[in-house]
């Protein structure tokens, strides 16, 4: 018999020590989350997923109550989602969200643009807008900033790595991030650091990125909810808006890890995991996440070279193939198909390799086919 | 890999012997560091004391290439204590008299010499890995790259088999491959001795197969040449036309000098890559290839898993598909292939051809692809191989190895081991990642990692550079004096042309795969004078 409780009216089964988040996402009623991460310990850090459950004195958050038979839950009560709007409004009044949610009813707008665009360094907005949940949960429960006094920044941004960028004023003390390197990727370069107003996540006793442990996988850049921690390289370049999501497989080593190309106008600008695939769960690491442009360099082979006397000159395919097609012919006529031989690529696609293989053995008659299998 | 990455996550009993994880195969390494935080017992057997090593619940520093003396010392230890799993071992498994005699001279005192560790320190690592089963079993070339790399392997797989740990969950023997598509090679038959699904060119059934399925006759016969053969043979003139396709040997290859004189011998040479490298300056044709990304495919990952590659953009000016080239060049010959796209190539010719491979098509590849062997289409595919003690042959057989040391050791001349690898920022030669914006950034340079005792012996700093030779060459370097690196012990990588370790390396090699002894050979490093300096 399966246990049951109640949500929102419905009677919603669920496996002992299931939170009532996890059950609620089992039957595909959404609680909002901000701190919660998949797969980490709950901290119970934002409050943005608190629920009303009879009987209990206080909202309860979803992320960290474990489910319980016959428990009575509300989701979207009046008093849930004031509980909501407050979070969510003490969390806009402090920082730079500059997305048009926080303050567009305000006299202020101006000069918090005016402030936000000089700490910036850019007349552009929120570098995630589009793809952050404050905004999104801001829509949602149709609440601004402009209810308290608005917090200055204390932090300026660390730009002093060259992939990650850290953007104190946009973060919202989830953890997220600090979940994402001490329990996903175990790297246990980022923990919370001071108390109160001045909290901060830091990195080795407050150090930039590149004096301390991080390894530059990238995710606590994924697991961060709001624009405090962005790609450099993405930086205002990727818009959700404009950019396709192509599914990939990594270049680079043989874990072989899926990832999405977020494509623009036909170039990749930026690089994520897929989340829940096979073999590496999201996961990333520093060549996955930023190992993507060479594709765009200048200097790119772009079209066969024969080589002269003095170098290398520019030809066409027909005749730099003709050319390998009748030297080749030449020497197995002089000398015998074996005076061929091949090295075939262990980064490149199956199907390159078993044209090759192919090549060698149906058109040339030799086995002198191999690849750096062992290097 | 027998198994899967996500079972590393939920394995209870790990041992990670010649792979520095953290940098290699950073994901697969989360998943073992995931474990240890929910109480797994991790042993890192490495020379080096790397960064997973931090996590492990015991790190076992063995000489560089004493492995099989470690194993079977490790294998004396549970035979004769009884430790092993003996229902596995009598019902799955041949030849476990052979095993027994020849381990029984590796007492861990007799081990214990040869691998530079305590007697008890292996018997310890015995009894933990004998106290938990399964046991999760990982390694990468720091096993395969010595002369006696196929002998390591073997003695891994007899490891695991005595304790039973084949064909289980969480247990097996699991190579970590190094690029993303070396298991896609193998597959697809890059190899001198097997057509597509290992099946041998020396068999006139597969013989016959492949004429029919290719519309051919007279496919050769005899195996064909391992890379440094054919290297050999451009210098004796045997070898007259050389088609390097995606490598740059130049640099990858141990004794970068013996290397570029082989490559400078070449009559015709042709060269297919994205870049001009190392190795394309000897080349007489080059031909420009799309790059990842820039066209679909598919590549194989270590757990034999099949995913497909998406084109995000086009080539840049005339580059083209490799799959194309070769199509073109074979129409030269006068073959049309009909296959014209790398779907057509999987779906009509590889799948067919392949019996692993039978039940993988394109459409299937959707979501997380597919673990071969998958022999038909309703097949969801195999995690992990060898289940309930099933082999390929029937019963497991136990192949015993002697213990035999590197090609090259320590001498007076040449006191140090030079031992080579990777690091996390770089892939190989850099000639991807060196062009990634922020990647040379983090790691700019090439350095000699050296131990604090030899570099307080020698009255050598941190960060200063220093000469490194060995018998084929000479580098100077950067030293960085790191606690990860045992006394007695150098170690390099080779991203970086000035300062490759393969201007050292010896082109020594493993005699039945022909792989290369990366991992040791004898250097000396010197203090630069201030006349060298100038
Ligand atoms: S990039 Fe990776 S290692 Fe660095 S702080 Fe983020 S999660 Fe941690
Ligand atoms: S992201 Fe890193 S770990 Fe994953 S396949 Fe690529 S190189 Fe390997
Ligand atoms: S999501 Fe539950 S407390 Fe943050």
């Amino acid at each position: 018999m399966a246990v049951t409780l109640t949500i929102n009216g419905h009677a919603v089964a669920f496996r002992p020590g299931q939170t009532i988040l996890a059950a609620a996402e089992a039957v595909g009623i959404s609680i909002p989350t901000l701190c919660h991460l998949k797969g980490a310990t709950p901290t119970g850090a934002c409050r943005i997923c608190v629920v009303e459950v009879a009987g209990a004195r206080t909202l309860l958050p979803a992320c960290s109550t474990p489910a319980t038979a016959g428990m009575q839950v509300q989701t979207e009560s009046p008093r849930v989602v004031e509980a909501r709007r407050l979070v969510l409004e003490l969390l806009l009044s402090s920082g730079h969200h500059n997305c048009s949610v926080p303050r567009d009813r305000d006299a202020d707008w101006t000069d918090f643009q005016l402030t936000v665009q000089a700490e910036d360094g850019t007349d552009r907005l929120c570098p995630v807008w589009g793809d952050c949940r404050l905004q999104e949960l801001a829509f949602r429960y149709q609440v601004d900033g402009s209810r308290f006094p608005a917090t200055a920044t204390i932090y300026p941004t660390e730009m002093a790595n060259p992939l990650i960028v850290r953007d104190f004023s946009r973060c919202i003390l989830c953890g997220r991030c600090v979940q994402a390197c001490n329990e996903v990727q175990v790297n246990r370069a980022i923990s919370h650091g001071y108390r109160g107003a001045h909290s901060k996540i830091v990195a080795a006793g407050d150090r930039p990125l590149a004096d301390s442990e991080c390894v530059f996988c990238g995710e606590c850049v994924q697991a961060c909810p709001v624009g405090a921690l962005v790609e450099k390289k993405a930086r205002y370049q990727w818009r959700p808006w404009l950019s396709e999501k192509i599914r990939t497989t990594c270049p680079y080593c043989g874990v072989g890890c899926q990832q999405w190309l977020h494509v623009q106008d036909g170039r990749i600008v930026k690089v994520t995991g897929v989340e829940e695939a096979e073999p590496n769960q999201g996961r990333l690491c520093v060549k996955g996440r930023f190992g993507y442009d060479f594709i765009y360099s200048e200097e790119r082979l772009k079209n066969p070279l024969i080589r002269e006397e003095d170098g290398f000159r520019e030809a066409s395919w027909d005749e730099a193939l003709d050319l390998v097609a009748n030297k080749f012919k030449q020497i197995i006529a002089e000398s015998g198909a074996d005076a061929l031989a091949g090295v075939s690529c262990a980064r490149s696609i199956n199907e390159d390799s078993y044209n090759m293989q192919k090549l060698f053995r149906a058109v040339f008659k030799t086995n002198n086919i191999d690849h750096c299998a062992r290097t | 890999m027998t198994n899967s990455f996500n079972e590393m996550a939920r394995a209870k009993m790990l041992m990670v012997i010649g792979s520095n994880m953290t940098e290699a195969h950073p994901v697969a390494a989360t998943f073992v560091k995931n474990a240890v935080l929910k109480g797994a017992e991790l042993i890192v057997v490495d020379p080096r004391r790397h960064k997973l090593a931090e996590m492990a619940a015991l790190h076992v520093p063995i000489r560089v290439g004493s492995d099989i003396a470690f194993l079977n010392a490790l294998m004396h230890v549970i035979i004769a204590e009884g430790w092993q799993d003996k229902r596995f071992v009598d019902s799955c498994t041949v030849d476990f008299d052979k095993l027994a005699a020849t381990v029984m001279r590796y007492t861990p005192e007799y081990a214990a010499d040869i691998c530079g560790v305590p007697a008890d320190m292996i018997r310890d690592t015995a009894r933990r890995i004998s106290s938990v089963q399964p046991m999760m079993l990982c390694y990468t070339l720091g096993i395969t790259e010595h002369t006696c790399g196929t002998h390591n392997v073997m003695s891994i797989a007899n490891l695991q088999m005595l304790l039973g740990n084949m064909g289980v969950e969480c247990g097996g023997v699991n190579p970590l491959r190094g690029q993303n598509n070396v298991q896609g090679a193998c597959d697809m038959g890059a190899l001198p001795n097997v057509f597509p699904g290992y099946q041998k060119v020396t068999e006139a059934a597969a013989r016959e197969k492949f004429q029919r399925a290719w519309g051919v006759d007279g496919l050769p016969e005899a195996n064909g040449l391992m890379i440094p053969r054919m290297m050999e043979g451009l210098v004796d003139g045997k070898i007259r036309g050389f088609y390097i396709f995606g490598e740059n040997l130049a640099n990858t290859e141990p004794d970068i000098r013996k290397v570029e004189h082989e490559l400078a011998s070449a009559e015709f040479l042709v060269v297919q890559d994205i870049f001009l490298n190392e190795t394309t300056r000897f080349g007489h044709v080059v031909l420009p290839a799309a790059a990842w990304s820039e066209n679909d495919g598919t590549f194989t990952n270590s757990e034999r898993r099949v995913n497909r590659v998406r084109t995000a953009g086009p080539p840049p000016g005339d580059a083209r598909p490799n799959w194309w080239i070769f199509q073109q060049i074979a129409k030269r010959f006068g073959q049309e292939w009909a296959s014209n796209s790398a779907r057509e190539i999987w779906d009509n010719e590889v799948s067919v051809l392949a019996p692993q491979l039978c039940g993988i098509k394109y459409h299937r590849l959707e979501g997380d692809g597919l673990q071969w062997p998958c022999p038909d289409e309703n097949h969801p595919g195999t995690c992990i191989l060898h289940r309930d003690g099933q082999f390929t042959c029937g019963l497991g057989i136990f192949n015993p190895a002697e213990w035999t040391p590197p090609a090259e050791v320590p001498d007076d001349q040449y006191p140090l081991v030079l031992s080579t690898g990777r690091r996390l920022t770089h892939y190989h030669t850099r000639t991807q990642t060196g062009r990634c914006e922020g990647l040379n950034d983090l790691l700019g340079e090439e350095t000699a990692d050296i131990s604090m005792p030899d570099a307080r012996a020698l009255g050598i700093a941190d960060g200063e550079t220093i000469r490194v030779s060995s018998r084929r060459g000479t580098v100077t370097v950067k030293a960085r004096v790191t606690g990860e690196v045992p006394a007695g012990m150098v170690w390099m990588a080779f991203h970086f042309r000035e300062a490759n370790a393969n201007w050292l390396t010896n082109a020594a090699f493993d005699n039945i795969t022909m792989t290369a002894e990366y991992k040791a050979c004898a250097v000396r490093i010197d203090k630069l004078t201030e006349k060298a300096l100038g």
